[in-house]
């Protein structure tokens, strides 16, 4: 029965999922995360170039042309193919800092909100600390620590995320734990652990799923950020943010230089975005 | 007396003065996604000068739609599409927005049910008051502060010079629904449309604002719509009612006529699915309607009640448009058979029928609370080092025997609830002992409790949309709770789950179902099944009816009653309503500020002698029978918090038959009135004998 009632659940959950048809907004978010999706899963096939190997001949004229469609970089390589294999390098970083983020301010958040008392405080007084120092100043004094990589970009985005989702999930979890449908598993002995992860979680995921969204796009932003100031992903490798950084001097030249990735940049965000409108959209539905 | 309720409930002359409103042929829809929903198809009625009328019916009938329409504020997806609603001889939908702005506040007025969202809470009291006279009237704000006193002390607020100055939160919900009324009135009005006023009041403060309504209404000659889904409330205010099913007016007609005469089956559907202070559950069951109101997107044709109706005959009932029959000049049914059906049976027994005599033999105890407290700490000063105990259940005792029912009466903040959670093991009791099972609970939180208690005890929750918890499906809860609380394996709870899922009158196939698929009522029944899964031995109920409509209120009570004969099963039933415990319960314990104040046999609590505070409450509970007879008693002020309790008795501040200074200081001895009928009062027991009866059929 249990395997059955998670077939079912999923299948519940797909159902909810296609509402989105219903809503414009949330189509066009969701068509422009699945084209950078699908970008990055193809990368291979579709860039014409490898993102590494230099163009001479292209120096002369970067612009953009049949041979190189977005044109080339400052160092000649090839524009299209550094924005499709940067694709990779943000749409592996941004889920897996949000899925880990999301697992540990999860757990912090069922646990304050669940146990209150000292427990509440300590993790809310830790948060606090993270919470009044601005993000970016955080970013800098993490990577800067212990160095550019994706590691550490991937870890300084869950330092900075997990108290935020802490603060949504212990909201959640104060106003869970009073309904009835707690009391009544208390009532036949279940386990604390239970009552977490089965009775109250799971009806925190509308919220969720929309913040989910919100903070792929946030965390977007934030790697382009890091990559435009120097703390991004070490070169040569492909990176938005990076790209921009590489080549802004020479925008008033040579504008596409910097516009292509900063675009990039744009419509992830803001089909992750969208996407989330749509979410919150349905899950106001009934 | 009995002249002075002929006249209440006889119409006035409506024809001779025109008409307040008239809403002719009108129809409501709401536009939303799935299309047109037609609310209200079509709808027609007169409201004389002065004269009160009670729409009622259940919930998403479409009562407050119509209140809505008569103020021309349907919002941005409803819309009046056919008809006319004319106030005073003018068609409200011809008027400019400023012509409907100069009428609404100050000709209709509208009082909601909260009272909280009605007033501005950064603003005094006095203030929005006065903005009445002086936007309508263009008073100067010494002529606006004088009206308002004198509308504050109209409707009976202490000290109206302070209250001018509070704010809304500083009053008690009662107040602040007074305030509402004051305002509403200001402009003296020529229509007040209410729209469900005391619905979240307590029953001794609902008597209050009721009893304030009808002698305004009186005196400024008032009509008024009253919308209630309680049919003993609009008795109290109304001469005529109209009952509204899925969008129509079924029948409408004086309150005298309907209520002695009902004759459109749902009308007598609902007059007979609501328990009366006269029936308990061994004279007779309630007779619940079956089936649910039909949703706006599938109207039967014709008759709209026809699917539920035990009088339909298809070719007769699906007749469209059906034919309005006139049963009087002022009683209109909308029922093609009215005139054929058998006449209403009104309760074979009045109160004078229930008999005192055999009471059940009591069992043994099951459940024993002796001195129970609870109490709370409440921290004040700034590391908490300050504060006050408050006592939210206080040195109580009850025992309730196996089989059987004991409720547990009173309005809000008398500690129920507190009980239910300390004998859940939600709490622990602070001092004091609760004996299940022959162990002691109250010290035991519900996770170390051993599995056999836990078994023991179980409970049905108030609230059916809490009940149950929205991921998870109607089957894994039963299968849940059965595998937990009995230790079965996955195929025995299957088909333990379904024989529950019978128990409770449910289809097999909810095991699938989702919550939010169900409707209230039935939610209550899987949170019952539920309950039953470890065979317990006592089930705690708390509110269990109180969020549903009449209608299915009836069929839950029937359920709990025949669960408890079929198994045994001993209930402790929580419950502010008089009427349903009158019903129900087989001991009664009347609680107040967290003390019990009367304990006995329920026929006992509800016969002299009486506690003044049970005395109080029969007379508050709104009957839904204009031929019963009922002492009035308006109880003054509110229930206190329990921080500032009262020294001695805690119902001092309140009581109309206070004894003298000794119920403020000296804390009331408990008197035997009969073997087991305890009542805690000042009052000598010959005294408290010699009272009447409060109500009489």
């Amino acid at each position: 029965m249990a395997m059955s009632d998670t077939a079912g659940s999923l299948s519940r959950t797909w159902a909810r999922i296609s509402l989105l048809r219903e809503s414009p907004v949330g189509m066009v978010g969701a068509a422009l995360v699945i084209f950078w999706i699908l970008v990055a899963i193809f990368a291979p096939v579709i860039s014409p170039y490898d993102p590494n190997s230099n163009d001479m001949d292209a120096l002369l004229d970067p612009t953009p042309n049949a041979m190189h469609w977005l044109g080339t970089d400052m160092q000649g390589r090839d524009m299209l193919s550094r924005v499709v294999w940067g694709s990779r390098t943000v749409l592996t970083v941004a889920p897996v800092a949000v899925i880990v983020a999301y697992a540990i301010g999860s757990l912090l958040g069922l646990l304050a909100g669940y146990y209150r008392g000292w427990v509440d405080n300590l993790v809310n007084r830790i948060s606090d600390i993270i919470l009044s120092f601005p993000a970016i100043v955080l970013y800098i004094i993490v990577i800067m620590r212990f160095g550019p990589s994706a590691l550490n970009v991937v870890l300084a985005v869950i330092f900075i995320a997990t108290p935020q989702i802490m603060r949504i999930v212990r909201g959640m979890t104060l106003e869970l734990r009073e309904r009835e449908y707690v009391a009544a598993a208390k009532m036949r002995g279940e386990s604390t652990l239970y009552i977490m992860f089965v009775e109250i979680l799971p009806n925190a995921r509308g919220p969720l799923i929309v913040d989910a969204c919100l903070r792929m796009g946030y965390t977007t932003i934030a790697i382009g950020v890091l990559g435009f100031l120097g703390l991004g992903l070490p070169p040569p490798t492909p990176d938005w943010g990076g790209s921009v950084k590489d080549n802004y001097a020479l925008m008033s030249l040579y504008p596409h230089m910097a516009l292509f990735p900063a675009l990039a940049i744009s419509s992830l965000v803001v089909g992750f975005s969208l996407l989330a409108d749509g979410m919150r959209e349905i899950s106001m539905r009934d | 007396m009995q002249v002075a309720a002929e006249q209440r409930h006889s119409p006035r002359q409506a024809a001779a003065t025109p008409p307040v409103l008239e809403l002719r042929n009108v129809s409501i829809s709401y536009f939303v996604r799935a299309g047109e929903m037609k609310v209200v198809p079509n709808i027609s009625f007169k409201l004389g000068q002065g004269e009160a009328l009670g729409l009622v019916g259940e919930s998403g009938c479409g009562k407050s739609t119509v209140a809505f329409a008569v103020m021309q504020y349907l919002g941005t997806v409803g819309r009046i599409t056919n008809g006319q609603v004319l106030f005073e001889g003018k068609d409200l939908a011809k008027l400019s927005t400023q012509e409907l702005r100069a009428i609404r506040g100050r000709k209709i007025s509208m009082v909601y049910q909260d009272p909280m969202s009605s007033l501005n809470p950064v603003i005094p009291i006095g203030r929005q008051l006065m903005e009445v006279p002086i936007i309508h009237f263009g008073q100067s704000e010494q002529e606006a502060q004088a009206r308002a006193l004198q509308m504050l002390r109209e409707v009976n607020l202490p000290d109206p010079e302070t209250m001018m100055t509070r704010y809304p939160h500083q009053l008690s919900g009662g107040q602040q629904q007074r305030v509402v009324i004051a305002m509403a009135l200001m402009a003296e009005p020529s229509l007040l449309v209410m729209d469900e006023p005391t619905t979240g009041l307590d029953v001794t403060v609902e008597a209050a604002v009721l009893d304030l309504v009808a002698r305004l209404r009186e005196k400024h000659n008032t009509a008024i719509i009253f919308i209630s889904h309680n049919l003993g409330t609009v008795v109290r205010i109304c001469d005529r009612i109209g009952v509204m099913y899925a969008g129509e007016l079924v029948e409408e007609g004086p309150i005298g006529e309907v209520f002695r005469n009902p004759r459109h089956p749902y009308t007598r559907g609902l007059l007979s699915c609501i328990p009366t202070l006269g029936a308990d559950k061994n004279s007779r069951p309630l007779t619940a309607i079956p089936g649910q109101v039909p949703s706006i997107l599938n109207r039967p044709k014709g008759c709209v009640f026809q699917p539920r109706c035990r009088f339909a005959v298809a070719e007769l009932c699906s007749q469209d448009p059906l034919p309005t029959l006139d049963m009087s000049e002022h009683h209109h049914v909308k029922c093609v058979r009215a005139n054929e059906l058998p006449s209403h049976e009104k309760l074979p027994e009045g109160l004078e029928a229930v008999a005192l005599g055999e009471a059940p033999v009591d069992a043994e105890a099951v459940l024993q609370i002796a001195h129970l407290r609870k109490t709370y700490h409440q921290a004040t000063g700034m590391f908490g080092s300050a504060g006050y105990d408050v006592h939210a259940v206080d040195k109580i005792d009850l025992t309730a025997n196996r089989g059987q029912t004991l409720a547990i009466v009173g309005e809000s903040g008398c500690g129920k609830s507190t009980l239910a959670k300390v004998l859940t093991g939600i709490e622990l009791g602070s001092e004091g002992m609760v004996t299940l099972a022959g162990q002691e609970i109250s010290q035991t939180p519900v996770e170390n409790r051993e599995a056999r208690i836990k078994r023991a005890i179980q409970m049905v929750f108030q609230n059916p949309d809490s009940t149950l918890n929205p991921s998870h499906s109607i089957g894994y809860v039963m299968e849940r709770a059965i595998r937990k609380l009995r230790g079965l394996g996955a195929r025995e709870a299957r088909s333990e789950a379904t024989g529950l899922l019978k128990t409770v009158n449910l289809p097999v196939e909810f095991a699938s179902r989702m919550p939010r698929q169900l409707s209230g009522g039935q939610k209550q029944r899987v949170a019952i099944a539920r309950a039953l899964a470890g065979e317990p031995d006592l089930i705690l109920a708390d509110e269990p009816v109180s969020a549903l409509d009449v209608s299915v209120q009836a069929a839950i009570i029937n359920l709990l009653v025949e669960i408890q004969s079929k198994r045994g099963a001993t209930l402790v039933f929580i419950s502010h309503d008089l009427s349903v415990v009158r019903y129900l319960a087989d001991y009664v314990a009347v609680m107040y500020l967290g003390q019990v104040m009367e304990f006995g046999r329920t026929e006992e609590v509800f016969a002299p002698p009486y506690h003044p505070y049970t005395e109080a409450l029969l007379s508050a509970v709104p009957i839904a029978d204009p031929d019963v007879q009922q002492r009035r008693i308006i109880l003054e002020g509110a229930i206190p918090s329990p921080q500032n309790r009262p020294q001695g008795c805690p119902f001092a501040t309140r009581c109309p038959r206070k004894v003298g200074e000794i119920c403020d200081t000296t804390p009331p001895p408990m008197q035997t009135a009969a073997a087991g009928h305890r009542i805690a009062c000042h009052i000598p027991m010959d005294e408290l004998k010699k009272v009447d009866k409060v109500v009489v059929a």
